[in-house]
């Protein structure tokens, strides 16, 4: 009988301040003045020596993002507020790069400890990367998979070490001009993870990258690349926090992912940035012939998150999804969603997404189903759960399909539900307290994101729900 | 008819509203320890009403005095009556998904208790109550009462009734929709769990659930009102002849036995 005594969601994140949101001494090698231009372009391009077609690309983005305006859906009040002259838009920390944990600066070392990121190094991940503001500090992989052919470094490791790799695949799974965020973490990227899986090997223990952010004002643009060769697997889990300030930071990603003939890959993410953190990521995935990409993305964190994780079934039998939980808690707006395309035949896909909003926090799905011509036999699922606790929650449902065959299997279902008074009376009746009794139906709201995840990372999903919870009134 | 222990229920002069409608329209009620008690009236006549209301639903006004033990509860929220031993067993059990049969037993127990119990303790006790009530050992980690049968939900009160010990138990209508076998097992269930010490008070149509608890006591209900009281063969009486004589005998319309836009 499997009892579990994971206790649920009291208050999520009432504790960030404490456990997250503290942050360390600026001491820098080098502090960028605010606002991006073409000579700090130049500048970071020069310092990480990089080869000139990078850095024509890096200076083409700057261009693109100058040009293109802001998007005019979402939230575009809060967009607004984005001053991207106030923005520091590279931070490069003391101390070179290192595999060993006491070579990390001390302050910066302190802080992943207080972050536990050592700690799970040691008892269940494969390899990590720590990332602080712009660069990666930290870096390891098990000796046995680095045998294995296994890549695993930060990406400006990936491009100078393997730079027809990078040069094959960067921006080809979002080229720059995608939306203006892209474009902007194109012209200023710095740090992320590059993963090259060869074919056949399957990383059976996840692999961690950890982005934090500490300076106020920072902005961090790191990008992905992740590519698993013909019948490879490799699950990759990010984490990221920022210490509390009371002016915006920026943080804007681009992630890549190629799986190629018969591969896996999943991807678990658990953003919980401070609130005064604009999320603004654009991630997508190519899944080759029989190929399986999962997303699964958990938003609990900042101020605005703009994100839908995306897949495009570009072979036969290709299978995506995305499984997304977002919390919204006050002052903060999650738009999140996901988007699938189904690019050839018998490709199929599912998307469950399910959203809190508690207090005045507000939700929204955002979501499209694509169907090409000739890309027949196609089955797709839609499943979108909104909670609302209290009653100046929100949440919206902006779900687009376009399906242009006929012999395509489409189920869709969305629900909005109220932590209802006959759960919360039934509850009671048994004797649990309100918080109690809604902190579990919060929880059993989110219990099949949750079990998606390794054990550690649902046992802290479950505490800082807990902790968002606190006191809530329904 | 037994009258062995103290009152472990009452209530006095009880009024139920929703809004300006009244639904309950004062009701007296003592049972004893020991006591089993038959609740029947039409369809409408405001028991379920009443069992929320004695629980302590946020969506009622009421009136009137409540005691447990001979203390008084009226004014506790529903978790503090559930804690000193009421319990309700839901004539509608409502699903909570993603929370599990065994996590939610655990709460309950452990609230009930007042600390938390011991995971070896809390296995046995759980197993134990589901032999009692032939519930397959899968059912502790569905989801708790999502997509059960309305038999099984059923059995799943008793059981909960079975674990938590109460001091007074209200079932609402806990034996419609059992087949005949699963009857006999809840009946079995009511009985073991409702010992000494408890107070059962049973919301039922049927003479069925009766033959196997042997109430100590039959109240019919009608308009809101407990309109006569008397031992186990008023049960059998009402089976045969249905409520309206009694309406009539008390001066009510036969039509008005029940509230006005009852459901069925
Ligand atoms: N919250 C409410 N708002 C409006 N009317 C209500 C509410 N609760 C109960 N009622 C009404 O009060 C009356 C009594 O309902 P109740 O469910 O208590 O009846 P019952 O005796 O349990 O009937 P049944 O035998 O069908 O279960 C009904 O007419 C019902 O519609
Ligand atoms: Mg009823």
């Amino acid at each position: 009988m499997n009892v579990d005594t994971r206790q649920g969601l009291a208050g999520i994140n009432q504790d960030y301040a404490e456990r997250y949101g503290f942050h360390d001494p600026e001491d820098y090698f080098l502090k960028a003045p605010k606002g991006i231009s073409h000579e700090l372009v130049e500048m970071i391009s020069r310092k990480k020596n990089e080869p000139q077609w990078m850095s024509d690309i890096r200076h083409q983005a700057l261009d693109i993002f100058r040009a293109k305006p802001m998007p005019t859906w979402g939230d575009s009040a809060m967009l607004g507020e984005i001053d991207f002259e106030n923005i520091h838009y590279y931070i490069k920390p003391k101390g070179e790069q290192t595999s060993d944990w006491n070579e990390v600066p001390e302050q910066i070392k302190k802080t992943f400890d207080r972050l536990g990121i050592p700690e799970a190094e040691r008892k269940f991940l494969a390899g990590v990367t720590a990332q602080y503001e712009s660069e990666v500090v930290y870096h390891s992989i098990r000796a046995d998979l680095e045998k294995l052919g296994v890549l695993f470094m930060d990406m400006d490791s990936g491009l100078r070490e393997h730079p027809e790799i990078v040069r094959k695949y960067f921006g080809s799974v979002i080229p720059t001009r995608d939306n203006k965020f892209s474009a902007l973490n194109t012209a200023a990227w710095s740090g992320g993870s590059f993963i090259y899986v060869p074919k056949g090997v399957k990383v059976d223990v996840p692999l961690q990258a950890y982005f934090r952010i500490n300076a106020e004002n920072m902005g961090q643009f790191e990008r992905t690349l992740i590519i698993a060769d013909e019948g490879s697997s490799v699950h990759y889990i990010e984490g990221c926090t920022a210490p509390t300030y009371s002016s915006d930071s920026l943080h804007s990603a681009v992630v890549e992912l190629i799986a190629m003939k018969g591969a896996r890959i999943r991807y678990t993410t658990i953003q919980n940035w401070s609130t005064n953190v604009f999320n603004l990521v654009t991630k997508r995935a190519h899944a080759h012939q029989d190929a399986v990409v999962e997303w699964v993305d958990g938003n609990l964190g900042s101020k605005l998150t703009m994100k839908y994780p995306a897949i495009v079934l570009k072979g036969e039998r290709a299978h995506g999804e995305v499984l997304s939980i977002a919390f919204a808690g006050h002052g903060q707006h999650q738009d999140a969603g996901a988007k699938m395309i189904h690019a050839a035949p018998n490709t199929t896909s599912r998307i469950v997404s399910k959203s809190i909003s508690k207090d005045d926090g507000r939700s929204s799905y955002r979501g499209m189903v694509k169907v090409a011509k000739g890309a027949h036999g196609c089955r797709t699922s839609v499943e979108c759960d909104a909670l609302l606790i209290g009653e100046r929650a929100r949440s919206d449902t902006y779900p687009t399909m376009d399906i242009a065959e006929s012999d395509v299997s489409v189920e869709h279902e969305a629900r909005v539900s109220k932590v209802g008074e006959e759960q919360l009376f039934y509850l009671q009746c048994r004797g649990l307290d309100p918080d109690k009794a809604r902190l579990m139906i919060v929880n059993g709201f989110i219990e099949p994101f949750v079990k998606e995840l390794p054990m550690e990372y649902a046992v802290e999903l479950n505490r800082l729900i807990e902790l968002e919870m606190e006191g809530s009134v329904g | 008819m037994s009258s062995n222990g103290d009152a472990v229920f009452s209530c006095h002069g009880l009024r139920v509203f929703v809004g300006d409608k009244e639904i309950v329209k004062g009701v007296d009620l003592e049972v004893r320890a020991g006591e089993k008690h038959a609740l029947m009236g039409p369809n409408g006549s405001g028991k379920s009403t009443l069992a929320s209301a004695l629980m302590g639903h946020p969506g009622y006004r009421v009136e009137g005095e409540i005691l447990l033990g001979g203390e008084r509860v009226d004014h506790l929220p529903p978790h503090e009556r559930a804690r000193r031993g009421m319990f309700l067993g839901f004539q509608y059990p409502v699903a909570v998904p993603g929370v599990s049969v065994a996590n939610f037993l655990r709460a309950a127990v452990s609230a009930r208790r007042g600390a938390d119990v011991p995971v070896r303790e809390f296995r046995q006790q759980m197993q134990a109550a589901f032999a009692e009530l032939q519930v397959p050992k899968d059912f502790v980690s569905r989801y708790l009462n999502d997509g059960f049968s309305g038999g099984e939900k059923k059995r799943l009160e008793i059981l909960q009734m079975l674990m938590l010990t109460p001091v007074f138990a209200l079932l609402d209508e806990t034996d419609s929709g059992l087949d005949i076998d699963a009857l006999k097992v809840v009946a079995e269930g009511v009985n073991k769990a409702a010992g000494p010490a408890t107070g059962v008070l049973m919301v039922t149509h049927y003479q069925r659930i009766l033959n196997y608890m042997k109430p100590d006591r039959v109240h019919v209900f009608m308009d809101g009102r407990i309109v006569r009281a008397g031992g186990p063969e008023l049960a059998h009486e009402l089976e045969a002849r249905g409520y309206d004589w009694i309406a009539r005998e008390v001066g009510l319309e036969p039509a008005a036995a029940a509230a006005e836009g009852s459901r069925s």
